[in-house]
């Protein structure tokens, strides 16, 4: 059973758009029938355990930090987790608001600033946002729905028990007696916040906005109309314009430069140095150095007219051909076991039959639209920032740091992010615009990255090559697994390189492989980082899914079975697999939350599966130049599967007539922004399957600008995706959104192609490889 | 020298080399930051605006050469509600946002100048414009349905 989700209209609009202007009363067509919730019988507020608590400064629930209601009726809820694209500004406040009964329209949202021992973990990555939040943020709506019940029934003398919080106002039942929100804002501030053992939670038939779809984003209006503030639109008084040239290689440093040209050219105004740091650790400038300037495009000529001579440092010489060499051969001889269940050994010794192959992805860059950029000015000894930023706080501390001054001395604003995919989560840029203000004495100064700065100085996603091999029995089962996978480690950027895989990264699709195969063995093989290695949206799990998912299919292939019903054979029976006897040599990772809440359910994923393979109409006649492909794949504790239908031509041109994609999320908050997740998660997948890569030639980025980087544009994208959420109560814990769709998306489109084509792609990205029918 | 520019029926005088992008004289001179810079070379699209009604792209168009009148997001409709807006609005189109502006301005250039246009037509017209979260289904919905009166 799936709720099919395709598009509908939406009719909610909150107060902090247009509505706000003309008062409250002007949100159109929403119709819900008042009904009491029998208190009693609610759902008690102390929830399930989550790894919210082991992110730094945890959570916060306390209302008083984020509701204010005015005299007037205004809700203002803040939000404290950065928006990228994925709606989160309008999804948490919107189950601060159900909880609280209050009416959407007349509900403000406001950005919260870098603070987190305020507000809590504002580092917006992972996943986390919903999973982590939704408790604290329903609890805090049920503490105010309280409180302002207690106050009105202090207000007419009655038992607080016969009064009660609906869609904005206190009703007095028996009496038929109204109090607005409004006139009990003052008194309800008052009231005691109850402890959370106190709170009860609505249920979820009496939900208004969780789970129903019918909100609108916050930003809607002002997104469409040009009004909305992304860092690159913030402006101050008497501010300057910067851009900064970069070490070419990462490590690298200015030998020497001459900037006589640069300050001939009109508008610039003088440059910067901006220091290289002796380590390379996180989110640290690469140092180069800034120009200074009346606009950007000056500044942009200035830098062009710069003359200098750089000192590469140890990585000059990484090149991603000769790299990829050592990688495959690293893959093809046995390395550092990080999972061994059973006898492998004896498994290969036995087999009937054997499989193997390898598969190999590129770095990228995420490429958000909005290239880098940050504003900051210093005033009496105090550092003020503009920046969209994932990890605000973060960014907060490390300028303190930088500066040498206590954190009350530094303050750090929210913008809207224009895209972020893991890219935003450090703030290099930020650091630099402190350092060029500071260094003309604390003006405003605004750096903006062009794309190619963007492009070049990324933090990458990694590169990584993966070797499988299967041992089969004489019946076609698989009965030994073999799985080494070699990629320089994301943790090389915070520490000493590891020359490994991290537990985290080795959880994301090789450790947790889910399969019922009694012998299994997982290598990791060294590799050493050259380049900075950061988040790209579901991080290792691209890699690592396109390789199991593709070999999944090309044994079903060998074997002449469908691949969908071996991929379910494979998977086995519904159980919750007990990842303490999995063989998993270093402490499981299981996405920073506890395994007991979010195990991982085989039920659950072979579900998708079905829904997927349903949904697209799997085993039905294909027409010649079609192929069906499916692949499934948990990530972030959310299972989804995608099924594709791909159509070549005799010039091997490809189109993607339609995708169906489900997502079982556990409790699906906002289903309209879990579409628009998966929809734009299919595009991604498609750019990086089909055309992007980042490659290195003597330790430079060989790719400048989306005529280089390419991703994919309307022409070349699926425009018929559909969104199969699993339905479940809020009993069935929420996991993540905002990646999970990423993975599936490219084995499922080469599985797809080889049914279409009978070609297998094992290097990505797709680009010319030749797909005209074999 | 400076120079006159029409932006939004505003004459604004700007004191910048002809040969500076209208892009950033937009956003950094007379200061309207709905026109977006993406990619500097005429490849994402984000910075669409429209010159004598038509779409160009603003990062490349010389301030020097532009003598028709420029129309940003900010000027398409007084109230915001030019039909390919409420038809955004109306789909949901937008994710992170950025790059909708440049979209928008695009949109409306085809819409018109094309009546009834059928689904290739309007993937031609909006291929040169970049969506990285990927809203491409939705912005094909909602040009066909501004451009019907769907």
């Amino acid at each position: 059973m799936t709720h099919q989700f395709t598009g509908q209209r939406v009719i909610i609009q909150n107060v902090s758009r247009r509505g706000f202007l003309k008062g409250a009363g002007t949100a159109v067509g929403l119709v819900v029938a008042l009904q009491f919730i029998p208190l009693r019988e609610a759902r008690a507020a102390v929830g399930y355990a989550t790894g919210a608590g082991e992110m730094p400064h945890g959570t916060v629930n306390d209302p008083h930090v984020f509701i204010t209601i005015d005299p007037s009726g205004t809700v203002t809820i803040v939000t404290h987790r950065s928006e990228m694209g994925t709606g989160i500004r309008t999804s948490m406040p919107m189950v601060v608001a159900d909880e609280m009964e209050a009416d959407w329209s007349r509900v403000r949202i406001t950005q919260a600033p870098a603070d987190e021992p305020r507000y809590g973990n504002q580092d917006t990555d992972g996943s986390r946002s919903m999973r982590h939040f939704i408790q604290p943020m329903r609890q805090c709506g049920a503490a105010m729905r309280q409180m302002l019940e207690t106050a009105a029934a202090k207000q007419w003398s009655v038992p607080v028990g016969e009064v009660q919080a609906r869609n904005h106002e206190v009703v007095h039942q028996s009496s038929g007696r109204k109090l607005g929100y409004g006139d009990l804002a003052k008194a309800a501030m008052d009231v005691p916040v109850p402890p959370v053992e106190q709170l009860t939670l609505k249920k979820d038939a009496d939900f208004r906005y969780m789970g129903k779809g019918i909100v609108q984003i916050t930003d809607l209006h002002d997104i469409t109309t040009g009004k909305a503030v992304y860092g690159q639109d913030v402006t101050r008084p008497g501010m300057k314009f910067a851009v900064v040239a970069r070490p070419p290689v990462v490590g690298g440093r200015v030998k020497s430069f001459d900037p006589s040209e640069t300050l001939k050219v009109p508008g610039v105004e003088r440059i910067v140095e901006i220091p290289t740091q002796e380590s390379r650790i996180k989110y640290m400038p690469l140092g180069g150095i800034a120009v200074v300037a009346s606009n950007t495009h000056a500044a942009i000529r200035g830098r062009e007219a710069l003359k200098i001579e750089w000192e590469d440092g140890p990585n000059a010489s990484y090149d991603s051909a000769a790299y990829k060499a050592k990688m495959e051969e690293t893959g093809r001889t046995a390395a550092k076991v990080v999972r061994n269940e059973g006898d492998p050994e004896k498994a290969f010794a036995s087999a009937a039959r054997k499989v193997s192959a390898e598969y190999y992805v590129p770095h990228l860059a995420c490429a958000p639209m909005e290239p880098m950029v940050a504003t900051a000015e210093m005033v009496n000894g105090a550092c003020e920032v503009w920046a969209p930023l994932q990890y605000p706080y973060g960014c907060r501390e490390d300028l303190a740091k930088m500066l040498d001054l206590p954190i009350e001395k530094v303050t750090v604003h929210v913008t809207l992010l224009g895209g972020g995919f893991g890219r935003k989560s450090q703030s290099d840029y930020a650091q630099e615009a402190v350092i060029v203000s500071k260094a003309l004495g604390g003006v405003p100064v605004k750096v903006t990255w062009t794309r190619e700065d963007d492009i070049q100085h990324s933090f990458y996603h990694t590169v990584c090559f993966n070797r499988l091999e299967a041992a089969l029995d004489k019946d076609g089962k698989v009965t030994g697994w073999l799985h080494r996978t070699v990629a320089p480690s994301l943790l090389s950027t915070f520490m000493p390189d590891p020359k490994h895989e991290h537990p985290l990264e080795l959880a994301m699709g090789v450790v947790d492989m889910p399969f019922a195969i009694p012998n299994i063995r997982c290598e990791n093989g060294e590799a050493e980082a050259h380049t900075r290695i950061g988040w790209f949206r579901s991080v290792s799990n691209i890699p690592h899914a396109f390789a199991v998912q593709s070999f999944v299919a090309e044994i079903a292939h060998e074997l002449g079975r469908d691949p969908k019903d071996y991929l379910l054979e494979l998977i086995g029976p519904a159980r919750k697999i007990d990842i303490t006897k999995s063989g998993v040599i270093d402490a499981f990772w299981n996405y920073g939350d506890p395994y007991e809440t979010y195990p991982i359910d085989t039920g659950r994923l072979s579900n998708v599966l079905k829904v997927a393979a349903e949904a697209i109409g799997w085993g039905r006649e294909m027409p010649k130049g079609h192929g069906l492909g499916i692949a499934v794949h948990r990530s972030f504790l959310t299972y989804v599967a995608t099924a594709l239908e791909v159509a070549i031509d005799d010039q091997g041109n490809l189109t993607i007539p339609r995708v169906d994609t489900a997502i079982d999320c556990g409790f699906a908050v906002n289903h309209e922004r879990i579409q628009s997740q998966i929809e734009g998660a299919a595009v991604m997948g498609m750019s990086s399957t089909m055309f992007s890569q980042i490659t290195f030639e003597k330790g430079r980025a060989v790719q400048g600008n989306y005529d280089t980087f390419e991703v994919a544009h309307m022409d070349t994208s699926p425009l018929n995706v559909r969104t199969h959420i699993i339905p479940h109560g809020y009993d069935v814990p929420a996991s993540g959104v905002g990646e999970p769709g990423v993975p599936p998306f490219a084995p499922a489109l080469c599985n797809a192609i080889f049914a279409a084509t009978g070609k297998r792609i094992r290097t990505l990205p797709i680009g010319r490889q030749d797909l005209r029918p074999a | 020298m400076a120079l006159t520019l029409t932006v939004n029926g505003q004459r604004h005088q700007v004191d910048v080399p002809p040969d500076t992008p209208l892009l950033w004289v937009i956003r950094d001179v007379i200061g309207l930051t709905g026109t977006k810079f993406g990619c500097g070379i005429a490849a994402c699209g984000a910075c669409t605006v429209h010159v004598g009604g038509e779409a160009v792209r603003s990062c490349v168009t010389y301030v020097g050469d532009v003598s028709d009148p420029v129309t940003t997001i900010e000027g398409l409709d007084p109230a915001g509600d030019h039909p390919v807006q409420k038809a955004w609005r109306d789909a949901n189109v937008p994710q992170c946002g950025f790059c909708q502006a440049g979209q928008i301005m695009q949109a409306a250039a085809f819409v018109a100048s094309t009546r009834n246009p059928d689904d290739r037509q309007i993937t031609e017209a909006m291929s040169g414009n970049i969506c990285r979260c990927g809203c491409y289904q939705r912005i094909h919905a909602a040009v066909k349905a501004a451009s019907t009166g769907a």
